[in-house]
């Protein structure tokens, strides 16, 4: 299809060029200068198929053929040995690295993860120690704090008995006295309203008659 | 002579080499695929030379297509096919980098021969077929008897299986040789009607500007064709060589 297209456009413009009798239906129709037609045309003529069109010319096949096989196998191979296991080996090793790195975070992540759970421990039995402490403080001043009030308490309620027995005393005095006064208040007036001496007994008991009637 | 379009595709001998009566020459096509295999070696074998843990751009860039081709491989043939991985590689590689040093001006498009295409995937497929019989024996034919079809259709099924594992050389290097042919001799073309155009005067000046915005356009779809058809030619590579890796797994 291609060759016979090829074959259309150039085939009639051939005659047109002035060089190069019989040449091939390939030469250039565009006027180009007759010596670079000329190599144009020398090249062909050296092959059978000198008209094909040029990628199917099988005339060359044998040359591009051996000249593949050899650069291709050469770049196989280099690819093989060299290349693939340089950039596979590159590859890998980044691989390895990461997931060792990843593996190295991950310890280091449970390091700090054990670290701050001992911390916490440590935190929280120093925060148990420091209330065992204030605790025990609060309650030693507690009981401290009891038994002074209650030896104050004792000391004033000993006082306060103390005080109240005196008392108590110097009332029993005062009556006593009261009735030694009454009685010799008693016998006095007796001897100046009556002028008699009335007996100490009877003055008594008129006394302790008044005072318990009173 | 420069705006014939065919012109680019011309062998033209270098060193002329005559063995037994076969032209063996030393041509501009071997010259560019020496030159490929310079390129795609060289540049390979000094953007990892490095080695280095974090990679610079050339070591990144070597190391994706492998990356890629090891990725295409694995899905394409399993884990079983990775014994092939070099060949996929140095097949995507040379005829990537084949591809592109094409799109140079000048510069000879090695992949646009169709017997170096026909080559590569006569490799390919030998390689299916010389590893399947190697490796399952007469087992590798139950590649043409697909299961679960009915015993009536079989044989027309078998047929079918055959024709198209043997189409597979020609339509894997047809494709690539079709693909850069028509693709350079578009360009060429384009190209062509700019400066024949431009010839013309003011008017011819004018009328230049749309096949060149198209030469434009096209070179940058050739770019794209040239990455696309190597990695076509890669991903049905790795197809074929699942056959030979699971014969049965159809």
């Amino acid at each position: 299809m291609f060759v016979t297209s090829a074959y259309a456009q150039t085939a009639p413009a051939a005659p047109e060029t002035p060089a190069a009798p019989g040449a091939a239906p390939a030469a250039e129709p565009h006027a180009a200068p007759a010596g670079e037609v000329h190599t144009e045309t020398g090249v062909a003529h050296d092959t059978e198929h000198s008209g094909a069109f040029p990628p199917l010319d099988s005339s060359h096949f044998a040359s591009q053929l051996l000249w593949l096989v050899i650069t291709f196998g050469l770049f196989y191979l280099l690819m093989k040995n060299v290349i693939v296991p340089r950039v596979g080996g590159i590859i890998e090793d980044r691989h390895d690295r990461i997931a060792k790195d990843l593996e190295e975070a991950g310890r280091a992540k449970a390091e700090a993860d054990a670290a701050v759970e001992t911390y916490e421990k440590e935190l929280a039995a120093a925060r148990a120690k420091s209330h065992g402490i204030a605790e025990a403080a609060r309650e030693a001043a507690k009981t401290k704090a009891a038994a002074d009030r209650s030896a104050i308490e004792a000391e004033l309620a000993a006082k306060l008995s103390a005080a109240e027995t005196r008392i108590g005393e110097i009332k029993d005095k005062a009556f006593a006295e009261v009735g030694q006064i009454a009685e010799e208040t008693a016998s006095a007036i007796v001897d100046l309203m009556i002028g008699g001496k009335a007996s100490g007994d009877d003055i008594k008991a008129a006394v302790a008659a008044a005072k318990t009637g009173a | 002579m420069a705006n014939d379009p065919i012109h680019q595709f011309q062998i033209s001998k270098i060193v002329p080499i005559e063995i037994g009566g076969i032209d063996l020459s030393f041509t501009n096509a071997s010259l560019f695929m020496t030159a490929t295999v310079a390129c795609a070696a060289g540049f390979l074998y000094f953007a990892s030379s490095a080695r280095s843990l974090i990679p610079g751009r050339a070591q990144s860039v070597a190391e994706m297509s492998y990356q890629f081709i090891a990725n295409m491989l694995r899905e394409g043939a399993g884990s079983h096919g990775m014994k092939f991985f070099p060949l996929v590689f140095s097949l995507f590689m040379f005829v990537l980098t084949a591809n592109l040093l094409g799109m140079f001006p000048y510069f000879f498009t090695v992949t646009s021969q169709i017997i170096v295409t026909f080559a590569l995937a006569l490799l390919v497929v030998g390689t299916v077929i010389v590893y399947g019989f190697y490796k399952h024996g007469l087992g590798f034919l139950q590649l043409f008897v697909p299961s679960g079809v009915p015993g009536a259709l079989l044989p027309l099924v078998v047929v079918i299986e055959v024709i198209s594992f043997l189409s597979r050389p020609i339509s894997l290097s047809v494709r690539l040789f079709a693909n850069m042919l028509a693709g350079h001799i578009t360009l060429k073309v384009f190209a062509g009607f700019v400066s024949s155009l431009g010839a013309l005067g003011a008017l011819g000046i004018g009328g230049a500007i749309l096949p060149l915005a198209m030469t434009v356009a096209l070179t940058g779809l050739e770019f794209l064709v040239a990455f696309l058809q190597a990695y076509v030619f890669a991903v049905l590579t790795c197809m074929y060589l699942n056959d030979a890796v699971h014969p049965g797994g159809h």
